[in-house]
């Protein structure tokens, strides 16, 4: 699992001539997108961004130096650069924040035009950035990407930078660029060069097998990990990528497991008589919360993610479950419905300090932290099951779906974009989407098969 | 041979009768049997058997909740009483008791629900004598509906407990 994308400093023969160029024109000029207007973060960020809704993004294929074979792509890297292109598109379509126009429909740029765009050529058309990029085929079949991003109106250069990838890892360097233009327009930390881990179900409602799974953030590389022979749920990536927490069935009765990516081994966390299961791990991934039930009063506990003695968290008469730490570690959200159903808690770390913050009707559950603290996701239950944000005190409740039944909602890692799994009246069918904290924009996933529980892991290195 | 033809014909009536009824009528009131009087029919399941547990049971090995809810109602008493008469009559047999809850809540806290449940069902039995070493739990959560709608029945025959004798 060494999943290091080498960076690279575009020294190359095209760059080079455009280094100057840039140096001639500094993106310090350029027009700065309202996004980093809203310094303190979520709540501007999320009320204002109609205004640039429409930010045309022409993204053209990427072009190459010498068509040659690469294990990338059966008809060379000319065609590679067509769908590296296409990926960069697909990330930044489905946002909200761009109208993004891909390769299909575009003039495809020399070599020698990347660093020197044709400017009239774009000029004639509506959008107002411009992507390109190319990659080129080493002598050692590795791959290097490099990607630009231009304002067109001022004719200058916003933002470049290139990778080193193996040809298996292509899509990656295409994740690294849509998430280098991103973060350029909006401000905001990248997320689409990132992991999902799921629970894959097929079959009937009342036969439905539940198997866990991963993919990458765009549903491509898609792998299921179990087999399906025991029901698999809640599946957690740890901060490094290198394992997944998770519950499954496969002795008969709930238990925690931890499957490690690199050797495909498992690991019970706790020895334990009693159920345990929604697990979640600590921001440095040093501990691992868990829920377990004796007599069937079910606690939070958490126990270090290496082994050892568990520490009970909570101790009231009820059901205390799931979990989520603060980004800085020294809080959890829970759920307890200590005082009747359910609602949302926080407490300190160890447990100390348990208060309630929901207080606003309805049942409240799976409350998840926001990675940048400010904001708790979680599913309001007031007839329908429906995805909301509020704050850590309890205030600006806001609804984000509407569907029949939503839950279950992890953040993208830089905490604007919400995933969640909807449940379809009757049939049970069960789908992945994303919704950002406007609530304006929301997207189903594509999965091979019925598709809950998601959980997204951190932008790879 | 035509007693159990019978037996069998009674049992799938009262499935089907379960399964289209109202929550409120859950579940179907069997005649009342005593079962300690009963020797089974030569050709039916073998005594102390899970299949001779359920043809006595005739749908008391199943106790259903109000939504969110778990506690022992008086039907759910009279049944575990049942349950309780049989495994006393076999005090080798061990049980398994599955917690189940509706679709309509969030999955962990359903499977603590279902958790909870169980133990509700456990916890009457051991109250009637039954050694707690011979009664296990687990719950599913929201995993395993038998009743397949989404609408108030369903969800009813959902919210349950059952009772499964190991053989």
């Amino acid at each position: 699992m060494k999943r290091y994308i080498a960076f690279v400093a575009l020294f190359f023969a095209p760059i080079a001539a455009h280094a100057q160029t840039g140096a001639a024109a500094p993106p310090a000029q350029v027009v700065v997108p309202p996004g980093d207007d809203d310094e303190g973060g979520l709540t501007g960020s999320v009320t204002d961004e109609s205004a640039w809704q429409d930010l045309g993004i022409a993204i053209p294929s990427f072009a190459t130096d010498a068509n040659v074979a690469t294990p990338a792509n059966s008809e060379g890297t000319a065609a590679l650069g067509r769908e590296l292109a296409r990926v960069i598109t697909a990330d930044l379509r489905n946002n909200g924040l761009f109208r993004p126009v891909g390769p299909d429909s575009l003039p495809r740029p020399t070599y020698t035009e990347i660093p020197a765009p044709a400017w009239g050529t774009w000029q004639a058309r509506s959008a107002e950035m411009l992507v390109q990029g190319y990659v080129r085929a080493g002598t050692d079949g590795r791959l290097t990407v490099g990607c630009y991003l231009y304002d067109i109106a001022l004719q200058s250069q916003l933002v470049r930078e290139g990778w080193v990838v193996q040809p298996a890892d292509w899509r990656r360097a295409a994740h690294k660029c849509a998430d280098l233009i991103y973060s350029r327009l909006s401000g905001e930390s990248p997320f689409f060069d990132s992991k999902i881990a799921y629970i894959a179900e097929t079959g009937p409602k009342d036969k439905r097998v539940k198997r866990l799974a991963i993919m990458d953030s765009d549903g491509a590389n898609h792998r299921f990990i179990t087999n399906g022979q025991a029901t698999a749920l809640t599946p957690r990536y740890s901060p490094d990528y290198s394992k997944i927490v998770y519950l499954s069935y496969m002795n008969g009765n709930p238990r925690i497991y931890i499957y490690d990516i690199g050797s495909g081994r498992q690991t019970m966390v706790t020895q334990s008589s009693n159920p345990t299961f929604a697990p979640r791990w600590s921001p440095d991934g040093k501990w691992i919360l868990y829920s377990m039930a004796v007599g069937g009063n079910t606690d939070i506990y958490r126990v270090p993610a290496t082994g050892g003695e568990s520490q009970r968290l909570t101790n009231t008469p009820g059901i205390d479950v799931g979990g989520s730490y603060s980004p800085d570690g020294t809080k959890i959200v829970f759920e307890s419905d200590r005082s009747g159903s359910q609602q949302i808690y926080i407490m300190n770390a160890d447990g100390s300090d348990q208060r309630r913050i929901s207080f606003f009707g309805g049942r409240a559950a799976t409350p998840e932290w926001s990675p940048r603290g400010d904001q708790i996701a979680f599913t309001h239950i007031a007839g329908d099951l429906r995805v909301a944000v509020m704050s850590p005190g309890g205030g600006g409740l806001r609804h984000l779906t509407n569907g029949w039944q939503d839950e279950a909602p992890p953040w993208s890692p830089n905490g604007r974009i919400i995933q969640f799994f909807r449940t379809e009246r009757n049939s049970g069918n069960t789908s992945l989407w994303q919704v950002d904290l406007t609530g304006r924009n929301e997207r189903r996933l594509p999965t091979p098969v019925g598709a809950s529980d998601p959980a997204w892991g951190p932008v790879l290195p | 041979m035509r007693n159990t033809v019978t037996v069998l014909t009674v049992v799938s009536a009262l499935a089907l009768a379960g399964c289209a009824s109202k929550p409120k009528e859950l579940p179907p009131q069997p005649a009342t049997v005593d079962g300690s009087g009963q020797v089974p029919p030569a050709t039916g399941p073998i005594p102390g058997s899970n299949a001779d547990f359920l043809a006595q049971m005739q749908g008391r090995n199943v106790i259903y909740f109000d939504t969110d809810k778990f506690d022992i109602d008086a039907d759910d008493a009279n049944a575990l009483r049942t349950q309780a008469q049989w495994l006393q009559r076999y005090p080798n047999k061990r049980a398994t008791i599955e917690g189940h809850a509706d679709e309509r809540g969030t999955r962990e806290y359903n499977i603590a629900l279902g958790e909870r449940r169980a133990n509700s069902a456990k916890n009457y039995l051991v109250s009637l004598g039954i050694d707690a070493g011979r009664l296990g739990t687990v719950s599913y959560g929201k995993e395993r509906p038998v009743a397949l709608g989404s609408n108030e029945s369903a969800w009813a025959q959902n919210r349950r407990a059952v009772t499964i004798t190991i053989d």
